[in-house]
């Protein structure tokens, strides 16, 4: 059976009481290290049980990319691999939207704001899914 | 504890073998190892046997049905790109730790062709081109971006390291590839992930290498000292914390943190290294593994290629073999393929690529994971 809202992507994609998409991030108590996925130590620290789940806001830094021309088989390219610094700790990677994939128009540190969009594609038994892609904010 | 010597060393020409087993390429290293060595399977007290991409299928058994089933304790590990290289210093902690006096390493791989990496599908559907890129490129590419980031390398920098090491293969008979590529031809082929053209990529080959190792005790009793070559180090790291680490898998600093161990252990410093054999598997990666073992200051690795310092004949010569972007990269013998490389110089018979005078040596592999393997080798009189 088709779920009435999509699925996402990865599992720190979440919905929150209101409906709405957001970045489920994971900060060490002790150290303040954030991880962007489900964890209960913290691997800089290494202390035990004490990661608060936080939302991260939906923005940050340019920190790296490629431009990947070639893929996977039946995947469209040109596009922008990009590593993005959250706002408030962690990193996360994805794809970078909205700026031709031209080194000359990507520059590094460019402030980005992370959007949740649908992905585009359904799984074999038709689900649909969220995502989030990096844009120029 | 007794110091550890390599006396006997070989590896196949890297190429593609469609019609040849895994067992029968690591069979054929293994026989040229021992020849070199003067030995027979029958020495030999124990195998250590990298592969990776055949991990489940007792890799090294299979070449002792080949080549001599003596009973012998075998060992398989897979470790990512570095399988090869951590074969190799299995074998070195045993003979260090006194368990054995002679034992065999080899490395052996069959490689598909196309890109490495995976397409990895959470919940039914494909996440490349959709959270950026899953492929190998995209990682070392991407890398070589944040070093032009703070330091501003070039696009040309990163193609030079092609050109050396293709110019390199071209003295070395067992590469892959033996031609000279000008750097017109590096950057006008297909560009794969920005800056890596194709040209700037690792080859995917078949391949596999071998080493004997031996205790002390056992070359003085076989009057091997002189052509022995003494491990003066081996060290092994994964990768501690860092910030981007686990979005961007970071090399650098399981290097650089291998590095010091090495020079510590061999006690010696960088500038007394004569020639190193170091993980090109991207243009890109080599750049930055200039300063993570220290051959230059941070920041000026673009600069040593510039100025050609890294060319057989320059000031430290860097994988003379031609490296994996020309030599090949078949990924669990690549670690104890460029032992036998540098192996080779120290023994001075490295004919037309000879690093004139090589007294010292040092190799390095990364496997993405991570680990950082790094040997110091040195000349015996
Ligand atoms: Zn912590």
């Amino acid at each position: 059976m088709q779920s009435p809202t999509p699925r996402t992507v990865v599992d720190f994609l979440k919905y929150g009481e209101d409906g709405s998409l957001y970045l489920e991030g994971h900060r060490c108590r002790d150290c303040g290290a954030v991880y962007f996925g489900r964890r209960s130590t913290c691997s800089k620290c290494f202390s035990r049980s004490r990661m608060d789940a936080v939302a991260a806001p939906p923005r940050g830094h340019l920190y790296a990319y490629t431009i990947v021309h070639r893929s996977f088989p039946g995947v469209e390219t040109p596009f922008i691999h990009a590593v993005v610094d959250v706002e408030g700790g962690g990193a996360l990677r994805g794809t970078l939207l909205g700026v031709p994939p031209d080194p000359d128009d990507i520059e590094m540190g460019m402030p980005i704001s992370i959007t949740f969009e649908d992905a585009g594609q359904t799984d074999r038994e038709g689900n649909r899914y969220m995502t989030y892609f990096f844009r120029p904010a | 504890m007794t110091d550890v010597y390599i006396i006997g060393t070989d590896m196949i020409r890297f190429g593609r073998f469609p019609d040849r087993s895994v067992p029968d390429i690591g069979a054929e290293a293994a026989l040229l190892a021992l020849d070199d060595a003067g030995l027979s399977i029958g020495d030999i007290q124990a195998l250590y046997c990298g592969n990776l991409l055949e991990a489940n299928a007792a890799v090294g058994q299979r070449i002792l049905h080949l080549i001599g089933q003596t009973g012998i304790p075998v060992v398989n590990c897979a470790n990512a790109c570095a399988t090869g290289a951590t074969a190799f210093r299995l074998g070195w902690m045993d003979i260090k730790s006194g368990l054995h006096d002679l034992v065999l390493c080899v490395g052996a791989e069959k490689m598909g062709k196309g890109l490495i990496g995976s397409d990895r599908k959470p919940d039914g559907i494909s996440t490349e081109g959709l959270l950026g890129s899953n492929t190998m490129p995209t990682i070392f590419s991407t890398l070589g971006m944040e070093h032009t980031r703070k330091w501003g390398t070039t696009l040309e920098q990163f193609a030079r390291v092609s050109v050396k090491n293709h110019h390199h293969s071209t003295l070395n008979p067992k590469a892959m590839y033996q031609t000279e590529t000008p750097l017109e031809d590096v950057l006008s082929s297909e560009m794969i992930s920005y800056p890596n053209t194709k040209l700037m990529c690792s080859v995917n080959v078949d391949g596999s290498a071998a080493a004997v190792l031996a205790s002390e005790k056992k070359v003085r009793e076989l009057g091997l000292m002189g052509r022995a070559v003494k491990v003066r180090a081996s060290v092994m790291t994964s990768d501690p914390y860092t910030e981007h680490d686990l979005v961007l898998p970071d090399f650098s600093t399981c290097t650089r943190l291998a590095a010091r161990q090495a020079y510590e252990m061999a006690g010696i410093g960088p500038d007394e290294v004569d020639l190193v054999e170091l993980h090109d598997c991207f243009a890109t990666a080599e750049i930055l593994h200039y300063e993570n073992l220290f051959l230059c200051e941070e920041g000026e690795a673009g600069e040593l290629i510039d100025r050609m310092d890294t060319y057989l004949g320059g000031r430290i010569p860097v994988n003379v073999s031609g490296g994996l972007l020309s030599k090949g990269h078949p990924l669990g013998a690549t670690g104890i393929a460029n032992i036998y490389e540098v192996t080779t110089h120290l023994r001075g018979e490295a004919g037309r690529r000879q690093v004139e005078g090589a007294r010292i040596g040092l190799t390095h592999v990364v496997g993405l994971g991570n680990a950082c393997a790094i040997h110091v080798l040195e000349k015996t009189d």
